[in-house]
C-alpha cells in the first residue's frame, strides 16, 4: 500500500470539494472494499477522502409510502430498520445475505453499489483483467469462469457484481442521488451501470468525482409480499452464485405486479424485466413462473463452466415465485 | 460400550480420563496468550516476502536500488546476496528439507509465489510497500500444471511407506466376482488454512539464535536451522508457547529462514509474518488425488479382489506422497489385493503433510466405493464391512494391537438410529429438499516417537514439567498436565507443564497423532521415576529434583502389531436439488482412539476433524489457474472453509480402547476424525439423491448438473 | 512522520485514551497490536474474510484489518482485553472456557468479541438471514442454535470448535436459565 493523505469531510459539499475531481483521490466509506482493494494493490490511491461520518446515515420513510436511505446508513441499519423490514422485506434479507455482521456494521449503502467485483483475476495484480488495466486481457473466458456472468457480458469481462443489496434495490426501482462541483443529480439504479462492452473499466455512469449521496426507494406496495433467496458455495459468509429478488401481487390467481431482479449473474443486478412483462397478469403457476424465467433468460450466454446458473436461475425463480404465490394463498 | 483390560499401572481413578477444562484456556479468551507475532521486541525490524509471479523460469534481474532509497527500508535479501544455505541432509522426519524454505540460493523459479527476495523496512507498512515496489525480472519458461488422472509422466513413489503392495492375481480374482465396483475418485488441492499465519521473530542474543516461532516441533526447526546455517546445536533456540493451529503445514518455512537471514545480516531482531496469499504457495497443501478404485466381492459381499491407486501431485523441487492407498492396507483384505501410491512432478508449489495425510482423501474414494459394494450387493453398508473386517493386517500380516471397529458401528448404529434406515436412494422428502444418511469407517495410525522430558520436584511442593511438546489446539499442555498428575499421584493443579521451547531436549512434533502418546510417555517416565526417587517427608532442596526420560530404547522394543485408532462416521445430510445446496444436518462419529486422557479436548479434537469432513466434502477446493500457474482467489474468500453456519451440531464419542503397549493406554486421535467423513457426507449425498458424487468438493453446481429425482 | 501521510489520533481503548501519531495505512488492528502492545485481537487474514480482529468500535463489532486507525479518531473501541470487568470474566469468555469452545485459541478473541455483540445485536431485535419473517410485527426472532450460527459465521474456526462455540454462546445468552438447568440436572 503506497503512502497516502487523508482527509475527513465534514460536510458533502466539503467532501465533494476535497476530492475535486482528482483520479488519484478515492471516497472512503466504511473501508470494506477499498481498504482491502489497497492491501492487494489493485488501488493505489494518493489521497482519500474520509466520508463516513457525513451526516447522510439516516434512514426516512417519504411522505409517499417510500423509503430515503442516506449513503452512509450501513448495511446493519439498513436491514434492521423497521420500515425497511416492513415496506421491503426483501431488501432486509437481502443485506443480512451479504457478508458477515462486523461487514454490515461497517459497509456503507453507498459503498456497497460501488463496491468493485470479486473476480479472483481482478484482485490478483499479478494476473491480466481488462477490467483493472484496460487491455490487458480476460484470463477468466478461457480459464476460471464458474462464478462469471451469463448475462449482459461481453468478450473483455465476465465479472459479475457482488452486491445482494444492489439485487433488491434493483427490483425495487431504486434511484441514487449524487453530488457534484456542479450540483446534485439523480440516476436510476438500473442506468447507474454501464454496460461492459469494451470498457468493463468504466462501471458507472456517475460523473467524475461524483459523491453518491443517498438512495430513493419509490412506494411499492408489491415489495410487502417479496423475498430474497441467495445461493452460495457455503452456507453463510460467501458471494452469492446466483440470487432472486422477487415481490408478488396476486389476485385471484393472477399476478396483478411481479418484480423480480437477479445477482451473480451479471456485472450488475440483473433486472428481469422481460420476466416480469411474461408474468403481469398470467396465472400464478409454477409453469408460468418458469416460462416468465425462460424468458429471461433466453439472452443467456454461458460459457463452458458456468451454465449451471442457467438452470439455477430458472429453479430460483420459480420456487421463490411459488412460495411467494403460496403465501398470498393463505 | 465394550471393555478391555486395563493398562499399565497409571489406570487408576485420577486426572487422566475426567474433564478438565485448559489450563492457558484463561489466557486464550481473554487476549492474554501470546502467539508468535505478538511478543514485543525492542528495536523490531520487520520483512515482507517477495513472490515469483511466474510460474517457470530464472531471475533475470532483482532492481533493489529504488527501493533501498524507499522511507525505511534497511535491506533487501535475495539470491545475489543470501549467505548459502545446506539443504543436504535428512531431516528429524527422516526426509531431506523442502527447499522452498531454503530461500534465495538460485535464480530458477520452480513454481509460482515461489520467494525471490525479503524486503526488511522499520515498520511492516514499509516493509509490505518496499516489497510490493520492487522489480523482479524474469525469463519466463513454459510450466505444466495439469494435474490429472492417467499422466504418463507419473510414477510410483515410497514417502513413508513402501509405493506399492500386491498379492493374488487381481484380474482373475475381478472376472471371477458375483460384484465388481470400479470407480475413479477425486480430490482437489486442499489447503491447511489454520487461522494464525506463519511468523517468526529471529534475533542473535550473546551468541544463540532465538527465533520465536509458531510450529508443530521446536526442536524439529531447530534442528533444521542448525542444519542449514551450519550452526552449533547449542547455538540455537526455537520457542513456540501458543500456536494459531498448524495441521501439518507448521514446519520449516520460508518465514524463519528468511528471518534468520535478515537479523543476521542486520544485527537486529526481524520479524517475518506470512500474509494469508503467501501461505497459499509458502507453507504446503494438500496435493489433489486422482484415484481408481476396484473392488470386487462374492455374491454375499465378502471381498475377493482389491485394488486401490492414488496419484498426487508433487513440486520439481521437493517429492511429497500423499498415500491415499494406505487405508486399504489397513481396513480390509481381499485374496487379490493391490494398492499403488503415485506422483506426477509438476511446476507447482510442495504441497506436505496435511490432517490426515493420504487417510483422508483414501479414504473418502475407498469408503465411498465401499458403498457402491454395499448397494450392489444388496447389503447394509455396515454390515459389509463387518463381514470384511481382517483379522490380521493385510499386507504386513501383523496382528492388531487392538481393533474396535466393530465396537464402533455397534454403538454408533444404536445413536444414529441406523437401524430404521430404509437403504433405497431418493425417497426421503422434506418439501424441496432430498434427504438422506450415510456412514463411513475411519482409521489412523497410533503411532509414538522417541521423546525426552524433564521432571521438577520443587520445594513448594509442586512440580514443573518440562517438554518440547506443542500444543496447536490439541489441549496437548492440559492432557500432559493430567497424565503427569496421575504418574506423581498429586492433584493437576499441582502440576506445571512448559512446552514449546526447544531447550527443553529433543521431542516428537504434534503431528501424525501421536503427540500426546509420545509426550506422556516421556513424562510418564520421568514422573514415576521421579515419584520413587521422592522419600516421603524429606524437604526438596531449593534447586528441586529433577529427573529426565528418553524414550528412544522402551519404544524402539515394541513388538511390531498394526497400531491404528479406528472410527464409525455417520452423517444426515439434506439436498436442494434446485439449487444444489447441500447440508449437513447431523454428525456422529463413534471412535476406538485409545484412552482418553482428557474427555473434554478429546471431544473437541473429534469434533473438529470431524467438521473437516464437512468442509472437505463440501467446500474446499483451491484453483489452480492453468494459464498462469498460480491459484485462483487465494484467499479466505475464494478458499472456502466451512462456516459457523454450515456445521450442525456434532457429536463425537468413544468405545473403550486402551493401548495395552502403552503406559497411558493412549492412541492418538488427532487426525482419525476426518478420516471417513467426507465419505460419509457423500454415502449421504447418494442415499438422498441417488446420484454418486465421485469429485469432491459436492458443489451446487455439480449436484445441478448431475440433476436428480424431479421434487 | 510525514504530516501529509500520517495523522496523529486518539483511541479510546478498553476505556482508556490513547494518543499516538499514525501512518495512514495503519489499520485500527495494526495499531492495536503494533503501536500499543493490544495483542489480543489476531490477525488471520488482513483482509475482512476470517474475522479473528474483530473488536466493537462504538459498541458494534467491526473487523478492524480493514479499519484504517486514522478513520477510527475518537471512536469507543472495546478489544478481548476489556470485554472482562474487574477481574471476572464476561459470561461469554466462562462459557467458552467452559464448553471448550475453542481449540488453539486464535480465532478466540474474534468470537468472543463477536458474540458480545450477537447477544446485543439480538437483544435489540435485528433479524438475520435465517430470521423466517424479518417484519417487525413478526417480533424478535428466538435464538436458536441457527440463528447463533448464522450470526457468528463472520468468524472462521479452522480447529472446527463450531459446535462449542455456539453452545457457548447460547449458554451466554440465557445463563441463569443453564444455571436451573444444570441444577435440576
Amino acid at each position: 500500500m503506497r503512502e497516502f493523505a487523508y482527509r475527513r469531510a465534514d460536510d458533502v459539499p466539503g467532501a465533494v470539494a476535497l476530492l475535486g475531481g482528482d483520479p488519484d483521490a478515492r471516497y472512503l466509506g466504511g473501508g470494506t472494499n477499498l481498504v482491502d482493494l489497497m492491501k492487494t494493490g489493485v488501488e493505489r490511491p494518493a489521497r482519500l477522502v474520509d466520508v463516513r461520518r457525513l451526516p447522510l446515515d439516516r434512514i426516512e420513510p417519504t411522505d409517499d409510502g417510500g423509503l430515503r436511505i442516506g449513503a452512509t446508513a450501513t448495511n446493519s441499519d439498513l436491514a434492521a430498520h423497521p420500515e425497511v423490514r416492513r415496506r421491503y422485506p426483501a431488501l432486509a434479507q437481502a443485506v443480512l445475505a451479504g457478508a458477515s455482521g462486523q461487514l454490515r456494521n461497517m459497509a456503507t449503502v453507498g459503498g456497497n453499489l460501488l463496491q468493485r467485483t470479486r473476480c479472483g483475476y481482478f484482485t490478483d495484480v499479478t494476473a491480466p483483467c481488462n477490467k483493472r488495466a484496460p487491455g490487458s486481457g480476460c484470463p477468466a473466458v478461457s480459464g476460471e469462469h464458474r462464478n462469471h456472468a451469463v448475462l449482459g457480458a461481453s468478450d473483455h469481462c465476465v465479472a459479475v457484481h457482488p452486491s445482494d443489496m444492489g439485487v433488491a434495490l434493483a427490483a425495487f426501482d431504486a434511484v441514487v442521488s449524487y453530488e457534484t462541483a456542479d450540483g446534485p443529480g439523480e440516476l436510476p439504479l438500473d442506468g447507474l451501470y454501464l454496460p461492459v462492452g469494451d470498457t468493463p473499466h468504466r462501471e458507472t455512469a456517475l460523473p467524475a468525482g461524483a459523491l453518491v449521496t443517498g438512495v430513493t426507494l419509490p412506494p411499492a406496495p408489491v415489495a410487502a409480499r417479496s423475498r430474497y433467496r441467495k445461493v452460495r458455495e457455503r452456507a453463510s459468509y460467501a458471494f452469492a452464485i446466483g440470487s432472486v429478488a422477487a415481490a408478488l401481487d396476486v389476485s385471484n390467481g393472477v399476478v396483478r405486479e411481479a418484480r423480480l431482479a437477479f445477482g451473480a449473474v451479471a456485472s450488475r443486478p440483473w433486472r428481469a424485466r422481460t420476466a416480469e412483462r411474461v408474468l403481469t397478469g398470467a396465472p400464478a403457476a409454477e409453469e408460468y413462473f418458469a416460462a416468465a424465467a425462460d424468458a429471461e433468460l433466453a439472452a443467456a450466454r454461458p460459457l463452458p463452466d458456468n451454465g449451471y446458473k442457467v438452470t439455477l436461475m430458472r429453479n430460483l425463480v420459480v420456487a421463490v415465485l411459488s412460495e411467494l404465490a403460496e403465501e398470498a394463498a393463505r | 460400550m465394550t471393555t478391555a483390560p486395563t493398562a499399565g499401572r497409571t489406570t487408576r481413578a485420577g486426572a487422566v480420563g475426567t474433564a478438565h477444562t485448559r489450563v492457558e484456556g484463561r489466557d486464550k479468551v481473554t487476549g492474554a496468550a501470546r502467539y508468535a507475532a505478538d511478543l514485543p521486541f525492542a528495536d523490531l525490524a520487520h520483512g515482507h516476502l517477495v513472490l515469483s509471479t511466474v510460474a517457470r523460469g530464472r531471475i533475470r534481474s532483482v532492481r533493489t536500488a529504488d527501493v533501498l532509497d524507499m522511507p525505511g527500508v534497511l535491506t533487501v535479501l535475495h539470491h545475489g546476496n543470501a549467505p548459502r544455505l545446506d539443504t543436504d541432509y535428512v531431516g528429524m522426519l527422516g526426509v531431506p528439507p523442502d527447499p522452498t524454505a531454503a530461500v534465495f540460493q538460485h535464480d530458477r523459479i520452480p513454481h509460482a509465489g515461489w520467494p525471490v527476495a525479503l524486503v526488511v523496512a522499520e515498520t511492516p507498512e514499509q516493509a509490505r510497500e518496499a516489497a510490493e515496489a520492487l522489480v523482479v525480472t524474469y525469463e519466463r519458461q513454459p510450466h505444466d500444471t495439469a494435474f490429472h488422472a492417467g499422466r504418463p509422466d507419473a510414477y510410483p513413489a515410497d514417502g513413508h511407506m513402501p509405493a506399492v503392495t500386491e498379492k493374488g492375481d487381481l484380474e482373475a480374482e475381478l472376472a471371477a466376482c458375483a460384484h465388481v465396483v470400479d470407480e475413479e475418485y477425486t480430490t482437489p488441492e486442499e489447503h491447511h488454512a489454520m487461522m494464525e499465519p506463519h511468523a517468526a521473530t529471529a534475533r542473535w542474543d550473546g551468541g544463540r539464535l532465538e527465533v520465536v516461532d509458531s510450529n508443530q516441533g521446536t526442536t524439529w526447526v531447530a534442528d533444521d536451522l542448525v542444519r542449514m546455517f551450519s550452526l552449533e546445536p547449542s547455538a540455537v533456540r526455537v520457542r513456540s508457547e501458543h500456536v494459531g493451529g498448524g495441521f501439518g503445514s507448521k514446519g520449516l518455512r520460508a518465514h524463519q529462514v528468511s528471518a534468520v537471514m535478515a537479523a543476521t545480516a542486520l544485527r537486529r531482531p526481524v520479524r517475518v509474518v506470512l500474509t494469508r496469499r503467501q501461505m497459499f504457495s509458502l507453507t504446503g497443501y494438500r496435493s489433489p488425488t486422482a484415484q481408481r478404485v476396484r473392488l470386487g466381492a462374492d455374491a454375499d459381499g465378502r471381498l475377493r479382489a482389491l485394488e486401490h491407486r492414488s496419484l498426487n501431485q508433487t513440486s520439481t523441487v521437493w517429492e511429497f506422497v500423499e498415500p491415499g492407498a494406505g487405508p486399504a492396507r489397513v481396513m480390509y483384505d481381499a485374496d487379490a489385493h493391490r494398492t499403488a501410491n503415485e506422483v506426477v512432478r509438476l511446476d507447482v508449489p510442495s504441497p506436505t503433510w496435511m490432517r490426515a495425510p493420504g487417510e483422508a482423501p483414501g479414504s473418502f474414494a475407498l469408503e465411498a466405493a465401499l458403498d457402491e459394494l454395499a448397494e450392489r450387493c444388496g447389503v447394509d453398508p455396515i454390515e459389509l464391512r463387518l463381514r470384511n473386517e481382517p483379522g490380521r493386517g493385510p499386507v504386513s500380516g501383523l496382528p492388531f494391537a487392538g481393533h474396535n471397529l466393530a465396537a464402533c458401528f455397534r454403538e454408533g448404529a444404536r445413536r444414529f438410529g441406523w437401524a430404521d434406515r430404509d437403504p433405497r436412494p431418493g425417497v426421503r422428502r422434506e418439501g424441496r429438499l432430498l434427504l438422506g444418511t450415510g456412514t463411513a469407517a475411519a482409521s489412523f495410525p497410533a503411532g509414538a516417537m522417541p521423546s525426552t522430558a524433564a521432571v521438577t520436584a520443587q520445594a513448594d511442593g509442586t512440580f514443573t514439567v518440562r517438554i518440547a511438546a506443542a500444543d496447536i489446539g490439541t489441549g496437548a499442555r492440559t492432557a500432559l498436565t493430567l497424565v503427569a498428575a496421575d504418574a506423581l499421584r498429586v492433584a493437576p493443579e499441582r502440576v506445571r507443564v512448559r512446552i514449546g521451547d526447544s531447550d527443553f531436549g529433543p521431542a516428537m512434533i504434534a503431528g501424525g497423532s501421536a503427540g500426546t502418546r509420545s509426550w506422556s510417555w516421556a513424562v510418564t517416565a520421568a514422573a514415576e521415576e521421579l515419584r520413587d526417587r521422592l522419600v516421603p517427608g524429606a524437604a526438596v532442596p531449593p534447586e528441586g529434583i529433577t529427573v529426565r526420560s528418553d524414550t528412544t530404547a522402551a519404544i524402539g522394543a515394541l513388538t511390531p502389531k498394526e497400531r491404528h485408532s479406528f472410527g464409525a462416521q455417520f452423517a444426515e445430510v439434506a439436498v436442494d436439488v434446485t439449487t444444489g445446496e447441500v447440508r449437513v444436518r447431523r454428525m456422529l462419529g463413534v471412535f476406538a482412539a485409545g484412552r482418553i486422557v482428557n474427555p473434554l479436548t478429546a471431544r473437541s479434537q473429534l469434533v473438529g476433524g470431524m467438521t473437516w469432513g464437512i468442509s472437505m466434502a463440501l467446500h474446499e477446493e483451491a484453483v489452480r489457474d492453468r494459464a498462469s500457474g498460480g491459484l485462483y482467489g487465494a484467499d479466505l474468500a475464494g478458499y472456502h472453509v466451512a462456516t459457523h453456519a454450515d456445521v450442525p451440531a456434532i457429536e463425537a464419542d468413544w468405545v473403550d480402547d486402551p493401548d495395552p503397549d502403552d503406559p497411558v493406554g493412549v492412541k492418538g486421535l488427532g487426525e482419525v476424525g476426518i478420516v471417513g467423513a467426507a465419505a460419509a457426507v457423500a454415502n449421504a449425498v447418494w442415499h438422498a439423491t441417488g446420484v454418486r458424487h465421485r469429485s469432491l468438493p459436492i458443489r451446487p453446481d455439480r449436484v445441478l448438473r448431475a440433476g436428480g429425482p424431479r421434487v | 512522520m510525514d504530516p501529509s501521510t500520517s495523522s496523529t489520533v486518539t483511541l479510546d481503548i478498553n476505556g482508556e485514551k490513547h494518543t499516538l501519531s499514525v501512518d495512514h495505512r495503519t489499520t485500527l488492528l495494526d495499531a492495536l497490536r503494533e503501536r500499543l502492545d493490544l495483542t489480543g485481537t489476531k490477525k488471520g487474514c488482513d483482509q475482512g474474510q476470517c474475522g479473528a480482529c474483530t473488536v466493537l468500535v462504538d459498541g458494534r463489532r467491526t473487523v478492524s484489518c480493514l479499519q484504517l486507525a486514522v478513520a477510527a479518531d475518537e471512536r469507543e473501541i472495546t478489544t478481548v482485553e476489556g470485554v472482562a470487568r474487574g477481574g471476572r470474566l464476561h459470561p461469554v469468555q466462562q462459557a467458552f472456557l467452559d464448553l471448550d469452545g475453542f481449540q488453539c485459541g486464535y480465532c478466540t478473541p474474534g468470537q468472543i468479541c463477536s458474540a458480545v455483540a450477537v447477544l446485543e445485536e439480538h437483544a435489540a431485535g435485528w433479524p438475520s438471514a435465517v430470521t423466517d419473517d424479518v417484519r417487525p410485527e413478526a417480533g424478535p426472532p428466538p435464538l436458536t442454535p441457527e440463528e447463533i450460527r448464522e450470526r457468528m459465521s463472520g468468524n472462521l474456526c479452522r480447529c472446527g470448535a463450531y459446535p462449542s462455540i455456539a453452545e457457548a454462546v447460547a449458554r451466554a445468552a440465557a445463563p441463569a436459565r443453564t444455571e436451573d438447568e444444570e441444577a435440576v440436572a
